[in-house]
């Protein structure tokens, strides 16, 4: 094992999820279509009800479409990062699973491979959605779209490893239906993807703080203010923290002698 | 032969092994070991934990209790050398159905750190054994039962495993794909000199030479060749040796 087989595998890993990627045509529309739905629809509507202050990192009033864009990264971000813990539920179900956990490689870096793969493939989905937006009028600034590029490799890494903690403990594929409503739905609401803290404020107290340290928002204001070709040094250390301790819990519950391997404490 | 003669030759080495889910025991105390170029069918009826020892031995589970050595690497404190050396075939089909024969082995071969000259001839060799080399371009989806389990073979042969583990690869599938996948098992032990361990519950999977180990409710009720056996259970034939070994404990 050196690690001329490590690259090789990790290659082998991502190959297969482009590979599948592209052959699920659908999967992408789907991802694409979600947040554009938001934003030509939902957000639309909903900017003659929201008025909004100048706040950072914005320099002069903005539309709401251009509020809730960074959001919108995130949630496709979100999704795509739970649907990459889908198909790994998936695939333990079918046993492809199997195949990757029986070759001879750390199991931490299998499933770091998995998730550098699926982000890989967000960013794919993040930058085709940027450039429909362009033609919408919602344009930042160039260097913007340079900045962005890190700040959506640590908040993929950050919601593909909660994606991954989860599917660790889901059996079975049924189950997550229940994940996205206990998961994506909360997590997406109770941030700033679709207002800011600040607005919040004003009608819940509780909502406020919770949406404060839901790791969603802070991974939103990164590629909010990356966006801007700024960098929030909170937003950014509290994702990273949070990328580790989900990857770490993650590879706990794939941990043969413990977590969901061990379908409820085999001895 | 000195004790370091036999101990290379041990390609899998169960010492004491017990598991049990949330309690109740699934494998109790199995003691065994598996030489090169030799067959061994595992025997045993669904629920005996044949599936179970399997997943043991491929560390998809950790035993707390007892020992499992592959070409004498140890399970648990070597897992990537031991897994080096082991080639497994599971009981449900673990191929990408919407991608290519090639791409398949493709994935595995990366997954074992080959480079892509060598993946291309060992992919080739294993392939052409088989007779399915003319096919690499196909779909997976595309190929009937017998023939997905032939490529699922060569898959687990890419890396010159010395040890291959076969959860009942022949389940569901018909007579002359049954016969032929046997055979080239078989022709692998005697020409290769690999170690086979074969999960089965199907008696005419079982050639004159071939080892036996009988397990039943976790426990092995017999093990040794099939003369041993039969004297072991004072029968004439597998079926009813089997038929006691298993039902008896039914009663």
């Amino acid at each position: 094992m050196n690690g001329l087989h490590y690259w090789r595998a990790m290659w082998g890993i991502i190959v297969r999820e482009l590979m599948r990627f592209v052959r699920q045509r659908e999967r992408f529309i789907s991802a694409l279509v979600r947040p554009l739905i938001w934003l030509f629809i939902f957000a639309a509507g909903f900017r003659a009800t929201l008025g909004l202050a100048i706040i950072p990192p914005y320099e002069t009033y903005i539309l709401y479409e251009v509020y809730i864009t960074p959001g919108l990264i995130g949630m496709i971000q979100l999704f795509n990062g739970m649907q990459s813990s889908l198909s790994m539920v998936y695939d333990r179900e079918m046993g492809s699973m199997r195949i990757l956990m029986v070759c001879p490689l750390p199991r931490w870096f299998l499933l770091a491979s998995k998730l550098i793969a699926g982000v890989a493939v967000s960013i794919v989905q993040v930058y085709v959605f940027l450039i429909i937006a362009w033609f919408y009028d919602i344009e930042a600034p160039l260097e913007g779209y340079l900045w962005i590029f890190p700040a959506l490799i640590l908040s993929g890494l950050m919601l593909g490893a909660l994606g991954l903690l989860l599917s660790s403990f889901i059996k079975q594929l049924e189950n997550f239906a229940g994940v996205m409503n206990f998961v994506i739905f909360p997590m997406f609401f109770m941030s700033t993807a679709l207002y800011p803290l600040w607005k919040m404020k004003e009608s819940s107290e509780v909502l406020h703080h919770l949406a404060h340290y839901n790791p969603f928002s802070q991974a939103v204001e990164l590629i909010r203010f990356a966006l801007y070709g700024q960098f929030n040094e909170s937003a950014f250390v509290y994702t990273l923290i949070a990328f580790v301790i989900f990857m770490m819990a993650a590879v706990l519950g794939y941990n043969p002698s413990k977590g969901m391997m061990m379908k409820k404490g085999g001895r | 032969m000195s004790n370091q003669d036999v101990r290379q030759d041990t390609m899998l080495l169960v010492e004491d092994l017990s598991f049990s889910y949330s309690g109740k025991k699934a494998l109790n105390q199995l003691n065994f070991s598996i030489n090169s170029a030799e067959c061994t069918i595992l025997l045993g009826p669904n629920g005996a934990g044949k599936s179970t020892l399997f997943s043991l031995i491929t560390r998809l589970y950790d035993s707390h209790h007892g020992k499992i050595e592959l070409c004498g690497f140890d399970v648990k404190k070597q897992t990537g050398q031991a897994l080096s050396k082991l080639g497994v075939v599971f009981q449900q089909t673990t191929l990408d159905m919407d991608l290519t024969v090639m791409q398949n082995l493709r994935y595995h071969t990366a997954l074992h750190g080959m480079g892509r000259k060598i993946a291309q001839q060992r992919i080739q060799q294993e392939l052409e054994r088989l007779n399915m080399y003319e096919r690499r371009s196909e779909k997976v989806r595309q190929l009937n039962g017998g023939h997905r389990r032939r490529v699922e073979i060569a898959r687990a042969l890419l890396h010159k495993p010395s040890l291959l583990l076969l959860d009942e690869p022949t389940v569901g599938l018909d007579v002359p794909s049954r016969e032929s996948i046997v055979k080239h098992v078989h022709q692998l032990v005697s020409e290769h000199g690999l170690a086979v361990l074969w999960a089965s519950h199907l008696i005419d999977e079982i050639y004159q030479d071939d080892q036996l180990i009988v397990l039943n409710k976790g426990e092995i009720k017999a093990k040794g060749n099939i003369s041993d056996v039969l004297k072991i259970t004072n029968t004439s034939s597998i079926n009813d040796a089997f038929k006691y070994l298993t039902q008896g404990e039914a009663k």
